[in-house]
């Protein structure tokens, strides 16, 4: 809309070089925008270590003996849910409105400490079956795909509670704002790497 | 104003999202990213529990489906777009793709290649020394 404004007024905008320096928020969010794919890139390291070693279970358990599907479908639910409260905190913070970032916050805590719940109950299960990361390469390469995404979950659970802080000591400040875009941005990656967690790992763990 | 021409940062809607983002306009794509995951998802569930499809075909779904979710995910949660002013995150995007589809396939493909030289059990050797 302002191009047209612009183009009405007879003057062709400024190139991005001639503009000088985008401004803060999008250089940080960009920045930012390439450390997620670097680590979507160690991630799917982790995802071919876990295909390759699938089979290699050592007369151990197999995927489909330990995993309980009713469970992922609702740690699934959980942190598609999240992700979307997540994304109504942000159309809050975008308008600035103070309890709608607590509520939509408060959500998307609570989602996410549900879905880390059930993964850290799921892998006490598993440990006390016997299951343990030492008793297979199936099972270490399990453990470090899913629980290195379970501690990104953690991380981004601390994060959050770091952001209410700010928002509620120092307001939407600039720093406070382009932060939680930060945090936006991780938590929707961390959601599109579980779709592919539990079609690789769970899905077809049980369906061959 | 002088920001026509900067690239959109990742997750904004719009170059100037912080005065002129409408709310209702972002819960509606918001929404709709949602229901078109859960509608995915549920797809991805149902595929791999039901007896009605050929077996074999089944993990070659499931990726489809994964990787239609991430579409869906990429599109309306994080609102990367094909716009101009989005050409830098797009670019971004296709690298870090092509490395994980690097890394995923070419491991794939080398330990398949390993397995199939490995020296055969036991019993395979056994048979050959016979006859």
């Amino acid at each position: 809309m302002n191009v047209t404004v612009a183009i009405d007024a007879g003057e062709t905008p400024p190139s991005a070089s001639e503009a000088g320096p985008a401004p803060k928020r999008i250089v940080v969010a960009y920045g930012f925008w390439i450390f997620l794919l670097s680590d979507i890139v160690m991630f799917s390291a982790l995802f071919a270590a876990y295909t390759v070693l699938r089979h290699a279970t050592a007369g151990g358990p197999t995927g489909a003996e330990l995993f309980n599907q009713g469970r992922v479908a609702i740690e699934t639910a959980c942190l598609l849910a999240s992700s979307y409260t997540c994304g109504l905190m942000t159309l809050a913070v975008n308008s600035r409105r103070r309890l709608g970032t607590y509520v939509g916050a408060l959500l998307t805590f609570a989602l996410g400490a549900a879905f880390l719940t059930l993964e850290i109950r799921e892998f006490a299960d598993m440990i006390a079956q016997g299951a343990s990361p030492q008793r297979s390469a199936f099972l270490s390469a399990f453990f470090t795909l899913v629980g290195c995404h379970g501690l990104h979950v953690a991380a981004g659970l601390i994060w959050l509670v770091v952001m209410m802080a700010q928002v509620a000591t120092k307001g939407f400040r600039a720093p406070v704002l382009r932060r939680l875009q930060c945090f936006s941005l991780f938590w929707h990656a961390l959601d599109i790497i579980w779709v592919g967690l539990f079609t690789v790992v769970y899905l077809m763990g049980v369906a061959s | 104003m002088t920001t026509e021409r900067y690239d959109r940062a990742p997750g904004d809607r719009s170059l100037l999202a912080d005065e002129e983002e409408a709310t209702s306009s972002g819960l509606l794509i918001y929404s709709i990213g949602m229901v078109l995951a859960v509608v995915l998802t549920a797809a991805s569930f149902w595929v791999a529990n039901t007896p009605l499809l050929w077996a074999p075909g089944i993990p070659l779904g499931l990726a489809v489906l994964a990787i239609a979710q991430m579409g869906v995910h990429v599109v309306f949660f994080l609102h990367i777009t094909t716009g101009p002013d989005n050409t830098n995150n797009v670019l971004a995007l296709a690298f870090g793709v092509l490395i994980v589809l690097l890394v995923i396939a070419g491991s794939l493909v080398i330990m398949a290649n390993l397995n199939g030289s490995m020296m055969p059990p036991a019993e395979l050797m056994d048979m050959q020394m016979k006859y």
